[in-house]
């Protein structure tokens, strides 16, 4: 994590605010009204990690980049929740945000109920709990390291007793058995599917309860892929872990994930089920992003390239690139109006199937 | 048709202070004249190596055997100025990564223009013209020919990349993971363009990912590598859909389909390492990772075995399937 945030808010851009005003936002009838009663909602599993109408904001060249722009978002018991998304929507910030990496600007990180405090004592415990699994595991791993000594981080750190036995279990669990074989390897002489298993190891020895995992299998090979998403999986039916996984690739949620967020421009615009979601998808641009999938019958490539948080436009954020009010479907249904000029109300964090989109919410 | 390209038992090894890489070993293939043939495999199965080949451009210590004929005459037996020839005029190649590609301190225009200037198709006046037209092809903006690379995004920078390689007119476009590092949305956009590209102008193509979903979308036709060698080839559906080798299956089993019941929680892939080619095993070398091998596979030579219509596959469960038949 290379990252650095200057302290201080900057004064909102004169663009930044919303042609339309705050208090035109319509809110469907069947949703609750703000974020705070949507957690009371009744959800199948407890909630274990949620963001409450999160904001993160970054200086960025003189202006302001809203990279995380009010979100809500649930991770019951035992739960894989996927955030999809295009590169810089916002889904690293928002994973490290509900690890405690980053601190919300506006809104807060609840876990267990208990709003996150940001002291260092209680970090420490939070990010026992919620531990990060990164993405690139060559350039996590160091080289001088042996696996012992990577998965004994973790537990040294936090002064666990038993470290062998903690760090063997955490091998064990991972999928590197027997785990006495590998204590004494370096990352160079595993492969690249063994390496992701030790990264998760370490992960997995402080006994956590939230996996947030950022492009898990992003810089893996096609075929040791599976192997590490069926730990994954494996991992939430034996253990009862909940896990956020952040990617890009919606097959990956397909295969692993019970829920499906799918981030634009800062903001969820459609959530719920991944059945649902990803067969009958009701946002314009989770159908895009399907459609451009191998194999599906009719492609909607959007054009130009994924918008830049400085500048969010007002109305659905979307709006510019979408496809549906570009082929006048929109105005056919009398919406594009509010397209145009309408942002849409931050979506609440309920489990059920939503979607933040003017022609949505006529149509269907 | 007649074969644009023609590979045939094509091998390259690289000599390194531990000994040999054997990074090929013996590849035969071929591709007809405005087709598209799709390269998949893991990484370090040999397709960059087979990619390199095709133009020369593997380092000195490559040694490299067999044959590789373009329109019937031998790459590997060219002299210099007619590989440097046929190095644009007929064949380019589309690399991985296009940051790696361009120079990042002359202006993407000057780029394109370089190999129309030095093989004399153009006069310095009409360069100006001719770059227009290429940006226009691939979707850029003619004022981009005065940006840098880095004023560029990586799909802005990939299809530069596309317009240099078809600034000569080649007849065939070698593309090495020509999306790989971009995002889905702009991966589409690149693909869309690739493929509107061959077909408008007749272009053949080799496109080279470890993605075969994608191969599939794009190509004609497909091989699958394994450990230097091609293990399965045929039509493109028919192998994503029903591969006939187990690494094929196992590969293209790696990429569900959104809605397809059977892979919803239930992602799947293949155990163990890719061989090291130093150290490869007997045999089949795909057997120690095979989940239907036999005893006699880590013995056995397998060659590529007819395996239907058109296609063929390395395995011993084909030979014998064809042999009853
Ligand atoms: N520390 C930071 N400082 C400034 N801008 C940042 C920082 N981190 C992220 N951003 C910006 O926030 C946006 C979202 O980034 P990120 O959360 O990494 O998106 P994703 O993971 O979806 O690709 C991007 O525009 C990115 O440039
Ligand atoms: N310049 C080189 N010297 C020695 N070995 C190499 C060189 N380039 C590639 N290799 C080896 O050759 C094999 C094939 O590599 P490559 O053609 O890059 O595969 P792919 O493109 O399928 O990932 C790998 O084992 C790789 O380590
Ligand atoms: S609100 Fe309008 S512009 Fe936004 S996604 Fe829906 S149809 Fe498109
Ligand atoms: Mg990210
Ligand atoms: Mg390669």
């Amino acid at each position: 994590m290379t990252e650095t945030r200057a302290a201080g808010g900057e004064p909102r851009a004169p663009e930044d605010a919303p042609p339309a005003a705050e208090g035109d936002v319509r809110v469907p009838e069947d949703a609750p009204p703000d974020a705070e009663t949507a957690t009371t909602e009744p959800t199948r599993r407890g909630t274990l990690l949620e963001a409450r109408d999160v904001h993160v904001e970054f200086p960025s060249r003189g202006r302001r980049a809203r990279a995380v722009d009010g979100v809500n978002l649930a991770i019951g018991e035992g739960e894989i929740v996927a955030l999809v998304g295009e590169s810089g929507c916002g889904k690293t910030t928002l994973a490290r945000t509900l690890l405690g990496l980053e601190r919300p600007t506006s809104g807060s990180v609840v876990y267990g109920g208990a709003p996150l405090d940001y002291g260092s004592r209680s970090l420490k415990a939070h990010r026992r709990e919620v531990q990060l699994v990164l993405q690139d595991p060559t350039g996590s791993l160091n080289p001088r390291h042996t696996v012992y000594e990577a998965v004994a981080e973790g537990p040294r750190i936090h002064g666990l007793p038993d470290e062998q036995e903690v760090v063997a279990t955490a091998l064990a669990k991972a999928g590197l058995r027997p785990p006495e074989r590998f204590f004494l390897r370096y990352p160079h002489e595993l492969s690249g599917g063994q390496r992701q298993r030790v990264v998760i190891a370490g992960a997995l020895a402080l006994n956590p309860k939230v996996l947030v995992a950022d492009e898990p299998v992003a810089s893996l090979d096609a075929s040791v892929r599976g192997e590490i998403l069926a730990l994954m999986l494996g991992l939430r039916d034996d253990l009862g872990l909940s896990a956020l996984v952040v990617t890009h690739d919606l097959g990956l949620a397909w295969n692993i994930a019970d829920r499906v967020a799918v981030m634009y421009l800062g903001r969820i615009v459609e959530s719920g089920p991944v059945e649902q979601v990803l067969t009958a998808p009701r946002h314009p641009y989770t159908q895009a992003l399907l459609s451009v999938l191998p194999e599906s019958p009719e492609r909607v490539v959007l054009t130009g390239e994924p918008p830049d948080p400085t500048r969010i436009p007002g109305g659905c954020r979307f709006h510019a690139r979408c496809q549906v009010l570009a082929s006048g479907r929109a105005a056919e249904a009398g919406v594009d109006g509010r397209c145009r000029s309408e942002p849409l109300a931050v979506l609440p964090a309920v489990s059920g199937a939503q979607v933040a989109c003017h022609y949505a919410e006529v149509t269907s | 048709m007649t074969a644009l390209l023609e590979l045939d038992d094509l091998s390259v090894t690289y000599r390194i202070a531990a000994g040999e890489v054997p990074a090929v070993r013996g590849v035969s293939l071929s591709l007809d004249s405005g087709a598209a043939l799709g390269v998949a495999g893991e990484s370090g199965s040999g397709k960059s190596t087979l990619a390199m080949a095709l133009l020369r451009l593997l380092p000195r210590d490559a040694r490299v055997g067999g044959r590789i004929l373009l329109d019937g005459e031998d790459v590997l037996t060219m002299k210099w100025g007619r590989l440097r020839a046929v190095r644009w005029a007929e064949a380019s190649i589309v690399f991985q990564g296009a940051q790696h590609g361009l120079n990042p301190v002359q202006r993407i225009g000057d780029q394109i223009a370089e190999p129309l200037l030095v093989h004399d198709l153009v006069k310095p006046d009409g360069a100006r013209k001719r770059v227009a037209e290429l940006l226009e092809q691939v979707g850029l903006p003619t004022w981009r020919a005065g940006s840098y690379p880095h004023e560029l995004s990586g799909g802005q920078r990939q299809r530069v990349m596309i317009a240099m390689a078809l600034a000569c007119s080649p007849r065939l476009i070698v593309a090495d993971e020509p999306t790989t590092a971009l995002d889905v949305m702009v991966q589409a956009q690149v693909l869309t363009l690739i493929k509107q590209l061959i077909a408008e102008h007749g272009i053949s193509l080799i496109m080279i990912s470890h993605d075969l979903s994608v191969l599939a979308d794009v190509c004609d036709r497909l091989a699958i590598m394994y450990a230097g060698r091609v293990v399965e080839n045929g039509p493109s559906r028919e192998v994503f859909h029903d591969a006939r080798h187990p690494y094929g299956r196992a590969l293209a089993a790696a990429f569900p389909t959104v809605g397809d019941p059977a892979s919803r929680l239930a992602p799947r892939g293949l155990g163990g390492d890719p061989p090291d080619p130093m150290r490869l095993p007997t045999g089949c070398s795909f057997h120690p990772r095979c989940p239907v091998a036999l005893a006699e596979c880590s013995t056995l030579d397998v060659e590529l075995w007819p395996a239907g219509e058109a296609r063929s596959a390395a395995c011993v469960h084909v030979r014998a399937k064809e042999e009853i038949s």
